[in-house]
C-alpha cells in the first residue's frame, strides 16, 4: 500500500540521541529529495528527563508535524509507555530489546540497539543501528543514508574512516536485525525532486539570517528558551567591522541598548520569550515615543509568568500589539512557516526602517524548534530598506511634520533629544494639549506606511472562512486541503502581517458572515482583535502546549461550518 | 536649546545645584570639542529621569545630541549608544534615585565591562522631581516625605559603590565649583573606561544640604567636602578605597586604572577569533 508520508517519533531519556537521529533522517531524507519537518519537546531539565522528536517524511510538502505516529523509537520503557498509544494501527514500534521487553505487543520488534552499535565497530552508531532498521519497515533502499554518511562524517579527521565505515556496517546490521521480523508500515514513493535549491534549517536560523541579510548591525540579548539559539547566532556570526553582538544582563537592559544603537542609526534587534517580553514593556513605549527603529523578537511559549517555557503556545498576541502602557500600537509580524520567519525577519527590519520606531516578530516554539526544507532564498532578490537620513542644517525641527521625518544621527547635523516624554519638534519636554494631540497622530499616521502586507486566500465565495494565524498556518492549510476535498464550504484567509493588517484584507473579512480563527489560547487572542475591526470572528483554541492535530481542526470547523453563524458572533 | 524654548516649561529651583552641574558640563563640551577638534554633535547626552535630567534640555550653547528615556535605564542606553558607534562621546547624566536605586543593576556590568563612557550623577540625597522622598543616598533617620519618622536604611555610599564594582575611573565633585567639576568631568571623559564622577548637586527645596557641605564657620559647622590630597595615589585602589570610606566628601580624582582597556578594544581583540562569513556563505552552508 503506497503511502505519502510517514511520521517517525524518537523517545528516550534525554541525551540519549534522540535530537540527532530525527535531524539526521531529516538531513538525509530531503539530501534524497523527500520534504521533511522535525519537531521537538524538551523537558526544563538538563540531564535527562523524558525527551522525544519526531521526523515526518513526505513525498510533498510537509505543513504539520502529523497527527499519528507510523513509527515509534522507543529507546526505554517509559518512553514505551507514554507514546504508545499514538501509534496507528499498522504502525510499528522499535524497542531497544537490551533496556525492556514489552507485554506482547505484536506490532513491536525489538533491537539491542547499542549491541549492534558495538559490533559496527563505532559505540557511538546506535542511531544509525535504529536507522537502519527504518529503512527496512519504510522499504527504502539504504543508498542515501549511505550517501548522508559518507558525506556527514568525512570531515578531513584522523578518525574520519573509521567512523564512516562503523556507521556503514550499523546501518547494514539495523536493517538485517528489522528484516527478520518482517513488518513493514508501507511503502513511500521515490521522492518527487524539486526543480529548485533547497535549504534546511529551523524557525530560529530563518529568523537570523532574515535579520542579517537585512542588515542587522547590533543583536542584544538574554538567554531565554526559546529565543536562546538566536543570540548564540549572532554571537557567532555578527561579528564584522562595525558589528556588535553582546549578551545582556537582563531584558531591560536588551531593549534600552538596542534603542542606544537604534539612535545611532545602526539596525538593531532582540530575541526573548514572554517573561523577557514583558520585562521590555516600558523600553518598546520608549522606542515608539522617540521613534526608534528596532525589531523585537518574541518566541512565543507557553504563560504567564514562567509559564511552560518549552512548549508552544500563541497567547502573547495582545501583549505584542499593546506591550507599553499609554495609546501605543505596535507593528506585529507573525511568520507561519519557517520560510516566513527569513522574510518576516528581512520585513520586520525593513518595517522599522521605513516607519522609524520598533517592530515585533512574534515567532513561537513550534516554529523555532523544528526544521524544514524551504525554497533557498535568492538574495539578490529579497528588498532590503533603510531609514531616510537628515542631511540639513542645524535647527532642525525632527518631529514637525505630520508624519515620519529625515532622522538626524549623532556626528551628523540636526541634534536633537529623542525623548520618552512628550515632546515638541526639537524633542524638548513640553505638555501642551494640541502638541500632544499632533504627536499622538503624528505616531498612528506612520503605521499607515507598514499597510504593503501580503495576504492569501482561497474560495473566498463561501460566506465562512477560517484564518488560522502565525505557527498555526500549517496545521490549518492541511485541514484546509481535507476540508476542501470533503466539500465543506469554507473560505481560507491568511496573513503574517498581524498589524497593520492589510486593508483590503480587512475589507474582505468584515463581509464574511463568520471567520473561524484557530489559535493556541485560552482568550482567542486574534479572533478579539478581528471583532474589534469589525470581523464577525471566533476562535477555535485549544491550550494544550501542543500545537492542534489536524484530525482535530478538521472536525471542529467542520462543525461550526455546519452550524452557521445564525447571529451568534456579533461585532 | 529650550532656555528659550517656549514650549518648554520645567525650571530649576531657585539655588538648586544642577545649575552648576549644567555650567560645568558646557565648559567641558566645549573644551572637549576644541581640543579633539570634533564637532559637538558627536557627543551624545543619555539623561535619566529626575530634576536632573532635564539638564540635557537646559544646556546652552552649540547642541549635543540626547536621548531623555526612562526612569533608571541611562546606563543600558548609553551603552547602545557607545558600542553601535564607539567613535562618540557618551555622557550620562543622572541623579541619584535614577543612578543608585532603579537603575543599581546596571552598574556592575557597566564597569566590568569597561564601558567607555562618562557618568556624571547629581547627587541631592532626594528625589527631588517627585517631591522630597528619600533616595538611596539620604543620611539615615532623616525625615522626608515618604519617611515620616525618619529613614530606617542606611546611607549608600556612591563612591564605596562604585570602587567595588569595578569602575575603572571614579572621582568627586561639587556643583559649587563648575571651573573645577568640568576640569574631572574632561580628565573623566579622557578616560579609557568606564568613569564617574560623584557630584554633589544640593536640593535646595527637599534636602538643602549646602551648609552641611561647604560648612559654616558661625554656625560652628566644619564642612564635608575636602580636596583629595595630592599626595594620594589614584592608581593605587585600595588607598582610593579607603578614601572613600573615610567621613567628609572627597573632590577629585580617587582613582583611575592606568591600565583600562575599554570594552571596544576588547571586542577588536575578540573579534580576530571569529570566522567571518557572509550571510550567503551561511546560507549556502545550509543546502540540502
Ligand atoms: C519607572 C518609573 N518609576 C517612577 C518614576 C517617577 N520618578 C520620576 S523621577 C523619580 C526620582 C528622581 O530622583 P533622582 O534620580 O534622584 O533625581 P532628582 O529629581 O533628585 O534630580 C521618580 C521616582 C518614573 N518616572 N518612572
Ligand atoms: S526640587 Fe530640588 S533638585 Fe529639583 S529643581 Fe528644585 S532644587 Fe533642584
Ligand atoms: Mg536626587
Amino acid at each position: 500500500m503506497p503511502k505519502q508520508d510517514f511520521v517517525v517519533r524518537f523517545a528516550a531519556e534525554g541525551g540519549a540521541g534522540v535530537v540527532s537521529a530525527s535531524e539526521i533522517l531529516a538531513q538525509s531524507a530531503s539530501q534524497y529529495g523527500y520534504h521533511v519537518q522535525t519537531f521537538a519537546t524538551f523537558p526544563s531539565q538538563i540531564l535527562g528527563g523524558p525527551t522525544w522528536t519526531q521526523a515526518r517524511v513526505s513525498t510533498s510538502r510537509v505543513l504539520s508535524s502529523g497527527d499519528e505516529v507510523d513509527i515509534l523509537v522507543a529507546f526505554n520503557k517509559e518512553a514505551y509507555q507514554t507514546h504508545r498509544s499514538e501509534v496507528r494501527p499498522g504502525g510499528v514500534v522499535l524497542y531497544d530489546s537490551a533496556s525492556f521487553t514489552p507485554d506482547k505487543d505484536k506490532q513491536a520488534i525489538g533491537l539491542p540497539f547499542d549491541e549492534l552499535a558495538k559490533k559496527s565497530g563505532n559505540l557511538r552508531a546506535g542511531n544509525m543501528v535504529v536507522l537502519g532498521a527504518l529503512t527496512r519497515l519504510v522499504n527504502w533502499e539504504l543508498d542515501f543514508l549511505e550517501q548522508f554518511n559518507a558525506k556527514r562524517f568525512s570531515r578531513g579527521r584522523p578518525g574520519d574512516e573509521a567512523i564512516v565505515a562503523g556507521n556503514k556496517l550499523a546501518l547494514r546490521l539495523g536493517r538485517e536485525a528489522a528484516a527478520s521480523a518482517e513488518m513493514q508500515v508501507g511503502q513511500l514513493p521515490p521522492p518527487v525532486p524539486v526543480s529548485y535549491a533547497q535549504i534546511l534549517l529551523n524557525g530560529n536560523t530563518a529568523i537570523a539570517l532574515g535579520a542579517m541579510h537585512a542588515g542587522i548591525d547590533v543583536y542584544v540579548g538574554y538567554p531565554i528558551s526559546p529565543a536562546t539559539p538566536i543570540l548564540v547566532f549572532m554571537e557567532r556570526n555578527l561579528m564584522g567591522p562595525g558589528k556588535f553582538a553582546y549578551q545582556a544582563s537582563s531584558e531591560i537592559e536588551s531593549i534600552n541598548t538596542i534603542l542606544g544603537a537604534g539612535f545611532t542609526g545602526k539596525k538593531a534587534m532582540t530575541a526573548t520569550a514572554g517573561p523577557g517580553f514583558s520585562l521590555m514593556s516600558e523600553g518598546l513605549g520608549l522606542a515608539w515615543m522617540s521613534e526608534i527603529p528596532l525589531v523585537v523578537v518574541d518566541v512565543q511559549r507557553g504563560g504567564p509568568a514562567t509559564g511552560l517555557p518549552t512548549k508552544t503556545e500563541q497567547s502573547d498576541l495582545l501583549a505584542a500589539l499593546n506591550p507599553a502602557h499609554g495609546d501605543v500600537s505596535m507593528p506585529v509580524i507573525a511568520p507561519g512557516t519557517v520560510e516566513e520567519c527569513f522574510y518576516a525577519a528581512v520585513k520586520a527590519l525593513n518595517w522599522a526602517e521605513r516607519y522609524q520606531g520598533p517592530v515585533i516578530i512574534l515567532s513561537e516554539m513550534m516554529l523555532s524548534e523544528r526544521s524544514e526544507n524551504i525554497p533557498k532564498p535568492d538574495l539578490s532578490k529579497v528588498l532590503v530598506e533603510n531609514r531616510k537620513v537628515y542631511t540639513g542644517n542645524n535647527g532642525y525641527r525632527r518631529y514637525e511634520e505630520h508624519g515620519v521625518s529625515p532622522m538626524p544621527l549623532p556626528g551628523g547635523p540636526g541634534s536633537y533629544i529623542a525623548n520618552g516624554s512628550e515632546h515638541d519638534p526639537f524633542g524638548d519636554t513640553t505638555h501642551l494639549p494640541d502638541r500632544h494631540i499632533h504627536m499622538t497622530e503624528r505616531r498612528f499616521a506612520k503605521l499607515k506606511l507598514l499597510e504593503d502586507g501580503a495576504w492569501e486566500s482561497k474560495n473566498t465565495q463561501h460566506s465562512i472562512a477560517v484564518m488560522p494565524w502565525g505557527g498555526e498556518k500549517g496545521s490549518g492549510m492541511e485541514a484546509y486541503a481535507q476540508l476542501e476535498a470533503a466539500g465543506v464550504p469554507v473560505a481560507w484567509y491568511y496573513t503574517m502581517f498581524l498589524n497593520p493588517l492589510p486593508p483590503k484584507l480587512l475589507e474582505e473579512l468584515r463581509s464574511k458572515e463568520l471567520v473561524l480563527v484557530p489559535e493556541l489560547n485560552y482568550m482567542g487572542q486574534f479572533a478579539s482583535v478581528l471583532r474589534s475591526h469589525g470581523v464577525r470572528a471566533e476562535a477555535i483554541t485549544q491550550y494544550t502546549g501542543l500545537p492542534f492535530k489536524v484530525r482535530d481542526l478538521v472536525r471542529r470547523v467542520t462543525e461550526r461550518v455546519q452550524a452557521g453563524n445564525k447571529g451568534r458572533v456579533k461585532v | 536649546m529650550s532656555a528659550k524654548n517656549p514650549e518648554y516649561d520645567f525650571k530649576w529651583c531657585p539655588g538648586c545645584g544642577d545649575f552648576g552641574v549644567r555650567r560645568s558640563i558646557e565648559f567641558a563640551l566645549k573644551e572637549w570639542s576644541v581640543t579633539k577638534s570634533v564637532p559637538i554633535e558627536n557627543t551624545v547626552v543619555v539623561a535619566g529621569i529626575g530634576c536632573s535630567g532635564n539638564l540635557v534640555h537646559l544646556l546652552e550653547g552649540p547642541q549635543p545630541f540626547g536621548i531623555h528615556g526612562i526612569h533608571g535605564r541611562t546606563l543600558p542606553i548609553a551603552f547602545g549608544v557607545k558600542m553601535a558607534r564607539p567613535e562618540l562621546n557618551v555622557i550620562v547624566v543622572a541623579g541619584d534615585g535614577d543612578f543608585l536605586s532603579i537603575g543599581a543593576e546596571h552598574i556592575g556590568p557597566a564597569a566590568q565591562r569597561n564601558l567607555n563612557i562618562t557618568c556624571v550623577i547629581m547627587d541631592n540625597g532626594v528625589y527631588g522631581l517627585t517631591k522630597g522622598q528619600s533616595s538611596p543616598t539620604t543620611v539615615f533617620g532623616t525625615v522626608t516625605s515618604s519617611t515620616p519618622f525618619g529613614k530606617v536604611e542606611g546611607k549608600v555610599n556612591p563612591l564605596e559603590l562604585f570602587l567595588g564594582h569595578g569602575a575603572s575611573f571614579v572621582a568627586g565633585g561639587f556643583s559649587g565649583k563648575p571651573r573645577e567639576l568640568a576640569k574631572l568631568i574632561v580628565q573623566a571623559m579622557d578616560h579609557p573606561g568606564f568613569s564617574i564622577v560623584n557630584v554633589q548637586s544640593p536640593c535646595t527645596t527637599y534636602n538643602d544640604t549646602y551648609d552641611a557641605i561647604k560648612g559654616d564657620p558661625k554656625k560652628g559647622i566644619a564642612p564635608l567636602l575636602y580636596d583629595v590630597p595630592p599626595t594620594h595615589d589614584t592608581a593605587n585602589w585600595e588607598a582610593a578605597y579607603k578614601l572613600a570610606r573615610s567621613p567628609g566628601v572627597p573632590v577629585g580624582i580617587l582613582y583611575q586604572n592606568p591600565t583600562s582597556e575599554p570594552l571596544e578594544r576588547r571586542m577588536e581583540t575578540m573579534k580576530k577569533k571569529a570566522r567571518l562569513q557572509t550571510t550567503q556563505q551561511l546560507v549556502d552552508a545550509l543546502n540540502v
